[in-house]
């Protein structure tokens, strides 16, 4: 192992990046996250911690989480479940609580985030000393595969709208792969009461108003390779009912 | 002030202003033309910016990148990680 890695770049900088993954019913896609998250930690050289939040899933997550611990070590991963399945914030807070990094990432368990662009994160975040590095599938080469007509043009015309009635200083306002500081992060979760789209959205709304500095890495987005992304007249209204909240208070 | 206000803010001086000069509030004996010209201004500026969102979003829309050797790589990846996943000894 040591010999393994003196070949690595060195990367003494002393910075740790604590990888939070909230997950219910992912058994199929955290195996393939965690290769993937050491896949490319192991490749940049940087140090990590990856945290498993389960929400109690039905289909074994957590047993699968157990045998991964096992393969790749109790440093690397943390198993921090809960017994029922809680909101996006709380279990953010919860895995917060828990992670030993100075840098906290999150992302989705799904593989609709590719690991590999978490070194440009990385990169972008020591360029600029930034206080969050967002993640934007609006700009660059960022982009997205597996959307039809219909829901890019509701992706970018949401955005649109949210862009001109808030002016938030970042292009991707609903994306949930993003890189905090995690002062930073503890005091935007603790400020921050909306759920889904809205949540993410919320962060990036508060973050300008407390000043925080913002850097943003393109990414493309693969929609689910398992399961079923939605995206319903629910998922619509409650966007808008959440844009109309923060327009109003922020 | 939050995004509300400012904005209640900026259109309530575009509108200030437009009154002034369509109205003439301060009688400060505009010529006719100015008055004409100011009265519609306001339909003038709705109309434009809605061109403005629609060309926006449709351009944005026709050049969303579409990832396809972003998903066909993650699918090689996934390949790769279930083999080794499987020599590692991970029972699914």
């Amino acid at each position: 192992m040591a010999s393994r890695k003196a070949s690595q770049p060195k990367r003494d900088s002393g910075d740790k990046y604590s990888i939070l993954l909230p997950t219910y019913n992912e058994r199929e896609n955290l195996p393939l996250i965690v290769w993937l998250l050491v896949k490319y930690f192991g490749e940049s050289g940087y140090n990590y911690e990856i945290i498993v939040i389960d929400d109690g899933s039905p289909d074994g997550t957590l047993e699968v989480a157990e045998q991964l611990q096992k393969i790749y070590g109790e440093d690397k991963i943390l198993l921090r479940p809960r017994a029922t399945k809680l909101g996006l914030g709380t279990a953010y807070i919860h895995g917060i609580k828990h992670a030993t990094g100075n840098f906290v990432i999150i992302m989705d368990a799904d593989l609709s985030h590719h690991p590999k662009f978490i070194p440009e994160f990385i990169k972008k975040q020591k360029e600029g000393d930034y206080d969050l590095v967002s993640g934007t599938r609006y700009q660059g080469n960022g982009g997205v595969y597996g959307w039809d007509l219909r829901r890019k043009l509701i992706s970018r015309g949401a955005n649109f709208l949210s862009q001109v009635l808030l002016r938030p200083g970042a292009s991707d306002l609903t994306g949930s792969f993003r890189l905090y500081k995690k002062a930073v992060l503890e005091s935007l979760v603790e400020r921050c009461v909306s759920k889904g789209y809205v949540f993410q959205m919320e962060m990036i709304v508060r973050a300008r108003q407390l000043n925080y500095t913002i850097g943003e890495v393109p990414i493309s987005f693969v929609d689910r390779v398992y399961g079923e992304s939605k995206l319903g007249g629910n998922e619509i209204v409650s966007f808008v009912k959440g844009l109309i909240t923060l327009f109003a208070t922020t | 002030m939050t995004k509300l206000l400012e904005w209640l803010l900026g259109v309530s001086l575009v509108l200030a202003a437009w009154a002034v000069v369509s109205f003439d509030l301060l009688e400060l004996r505009l010529p006719q033309s100015y008055r004409e010209a100011a009265w519609p201004m306001p339909l003038y500026l709705l109309v434009s910016f809605g061109c403005y969102s629609l060309g926006t979003v449709g351009y944005r829309v026709a050049t969303f990148n579409d990832c396809d050797e972003a998903s066909a790589e993650l699918l090689g990846q996934i390949q790769e990680a279930k083999q080794d996943l499987r020599k590692k000894g991970l029972k699914i």
